[in-house]
């Protein structure tokens, strides 16, 4: 099966500045994929070079088949969700909606009904006369969607498309954008620095770092399964833990992970130091709503958990033991 | 944190006392009273736009309605419509018609001479190339506007510069055929309505970069992807997104271009021909025709105009993405 899109050893440099770093991706039909990483990782630039504004310094990229080094945006049959929505001051909310139907050319009676039905997809039925600065910052966004939708792309790239919205409006497009992308079988390819929302939303997940591909897979893969102490640490803050640590417990001499959930938190019993566990000392304790988090120091080497809220917790500066089933700790790949 | 500090802290007042006397109560009061300080800074001003500006203004107007008797010469302080109806006599209307024609092309050639300066100084230029063409687009405007106009006439002479260098290039014949046509030609381009054209273009192309320029700005450059994004070719960009969102900007600079060509009369009397635009025919009316009335009647015309030029903007959504 051809990919959606393709990268082989892909890379924009812009001077000596790696943004994209000899990538290779392969993105299925019809998935929905995040592209995950911390700002300046190069997961803007790939999505600019499969919208085409940005053009590859060397390697190739193709789109479900078709090389696409030196074509311009314009002929691509792919649409983007800019970050800051990018509407059109002048025209109103229907005449940006029309907009990719308008340039291809389509009767005005024809891109006019076939805005109204995209707007009606996003749920902004009878928006259309307004004008975007008379819109909330949401209803924007569904604008922006609508007007890449309408144009049925073969690809849709959105630019980290929530990342203006609040927190409960977030919560919101996520779940809606997930079950507009099932209903529709677009392939959606999304950028954003947020895990939780790229693990939330995506069939599969790129993390990247420093122009590089980090680690591709599964939410899960990457939630559970890290391959290096990046992928560990960005994703889900897990706790990395050194090889000397690691060896202690499974016997191998390689960098672990362990999530902060996995561990669990007990008194110190008195004196003795018990033999499973690791001692540790509570610094800190962070209540989150649902969960609170401790920071630990054991011996040095510090440590995050989460327990559920209304767990009887030690005082701060107490001596506490943590314990861990230890099929939770992960061996990552990356040499010690 | 220190003890001392911690001390002082407890020490300290929550409330400062104020620091009396006039100062002190006028800071106060327009603390209190905003509007009051914004008044007093605004008086002089709207005192002096309210009367020396629109105040002669209107005192222009009212010459206007009066009438000059053609015997004696005098000033005949009755209302009467017949100094604009002098207006209309041939050889005045044609005066008007010209300068409204030659604005009006001054302002089309400059809008496209300008676009692509103004675009590639918004969106392309930084840093020190961008200083460059503030200085460049400046440079011309803090040198005399006489001086200016003098080298054009040097430049545009039969003997001059222009002529000099056609003539190496082996197409002194081009200049020859455009001079020899009606209208637009003469002697030589500083004494034809060309050479006018051409220094009225390059004496106001500042002020319509500038304000194309600054529209220009404030397109994000986001949209110009968009558009592409979305399918439209760079021509369709232009069309749809770049131009109706300068067009503020090319309007503002119209305004300058247009209204600067209407009332100058300078640069026609010393590069062009003998015949008068509406500036020259104002100079001479209140001067060495002593005819006051008629020289005001000529200077509403402009005023007129550009009303209409106004509205018809504002119509035609100009200001519509201010």
């Amino acid at each position: 099966m051809t990919s959606a899109v393709s990268f082989q050893k892909a890379s924009r440099h812009f001077g000596s500045v790696r943004a994209v770093d000899a990538v290779d991706l392969d993105i299925v039909p019809g998935e929905f994929f995040a592209m995950l990483g911390p700002s300046g990782s190069g997961k803007t630039t790939c999505l600019r070079l499969i919208a085409g504004f940005e053009q590859p310094t060397s390697g190739s990229i193709s789109i479900f088949g078709e090389r696409a080094e030196g074509v311009p945006p314009y002929r691509r049959n792919v649409n983007t969700v800019f970050q800051d929505y990018a509407l059109f001051p002048h025209l109103n909310v229907l005449d940006n909606v029309a907009y990719g139907l308008m340039v291809k050319g389509v009767g005005k009676a024809q891109r006019h009904k076939a805005a109204e039905e995209a707007l009606s997809l996003v749920r902004l039925p009878g928006y259309g006369a307004r004008r975007p600065g008379q819109l909330s910052g949401g209803q924007r966004q569904r604008v922006a969607l609508a007007r890449a939708l309408v144009n049925q792309p073969k690809v849709l790239l959105l630019d980290e498309p929530l990342g203006a919205l609040d927190l409960k409006l977030r919560e919101n497009m996520q779940e809606e954008l997930k079950s507009l992308q099932k209903a529709l079988g677009i392939t959606f390819v999304f950028v954003t620095h947020d895990q939780g929302e790229a693990l939330s939303m995506a069939d599969r997940v790129a993390v990247f770092n420093d122009g590089k591909i980090m680690q591709v897979g599964t939410p899960e893969d990457i939630y559970q399964r890290p391959k290096t102490r990046f992928v560990a640490d960005f994703v889900g803050s897990s706790n990395v833990l050194p090889p000397d640590f690691v060896q202690r417990y499974s016997g191998q001499h390689r960098w672990g992970s362990l999530r902060p959930e996995s561990i669990r938190v007990g008194r110190a019993a008195k004196g003795v130091a018990s033999g499973e566990g690791v001692s540790a000392r509570l610094v800190s304790t962070n209540y989150l709503g649902a969960t609170t988090k401790l920071a630990l120091d054991a011996d040095g080497l510090r440590l995050h958990a989460i327990v559920p809220a209304g767990t009887a917790l030690p005082t701060e500066g107490e001596a506490v033991v943590l314990t861990f089933n230890r099929e939770h700790l992960h061996l990552m790949d990356e040499p010690a | 944190m220190s003890l001392d500090a911690a001390m002082m802290r407890a020490t300290a007042p929550a409330i400062l006392p104020g620091s009396g006397g006039l100062r002190g109560a006028l800071s106060d009061l327009f603390w209190r009273k905003p509007k009051v300080l914004l008044l007093l800074m605004l008086l002089p001003p709207v005192l002096w736009l309210g009367i020396v500006y629109i105040g002669s203004l209107f005192a222009l107007l009212a010459q206007s309605f009066f009438s000059i008797d053609e015997f004696s010469g005098l000033i005949n302080r009755e209302f009467t419509l017949k100094t604009y109806g002098d207006l209309f006599q041939a050889a005045n209307l044609d005066i008007i018609l010209r300068t409204v024609t030659m604005a009006a092309l001054v302002t089309l050639a400059s809008a496209v001479i300008a676009f692509p300066i103004a675009y590639y100084a918004a969106r392309y230029a930084r840093g020190r190339w961008k200083a460059l063409f503030y200085l460049g687009i400046m440079l011309p405007l803090w040198s005399s506007y006489l001086v200016k106009i003098y080298a054009w006439k040097l430049i545009l002479a039969k003997e001059g510069i222009l002529t000099w260098l056609l003539a190496k290039l082996h197409l002194l014949w081009v200049l020859d055929a455009w001079l020899s046509l009606p209208i637009v030609g003469g002697n030589s381009l500083s004494v034809s309505f060309t050479g006018t054209f051409i220094v009225f273009v390059y004496v106001w192309l500042p002020f319509m970069i500038l304000p194309v320029q600054a529209a220009l700005e404030r397109v994000p450059g986001n949209l110009v992807e968009a558009s592409s994004d979305l399918g439209a070719s760079p021509g369709q960009t232009f069309r749809n997104v770049l131009f109706p969102l300068a067009l503020p900007g090319i309007v503002a600079g119209s305004i300058f271009t247009f209204s600067l060509t209407l009332g100058d009369y300078i640069i026609p009397q010393i590069i062009g021909t003998s015949r008068l635009f509406i500036g020259q025919a104002v100079y001479s009316q209140q001067g060495t025709a002593g005819n006051i009335p008629l020289a005001a009647a000529f200077t509403v015309v402009p005023i007129v105009i550009m009303g209409f030029y106004l509205w018809g903007a504002k119509r035609m959504g100009a200001f519509d993405a201010l």
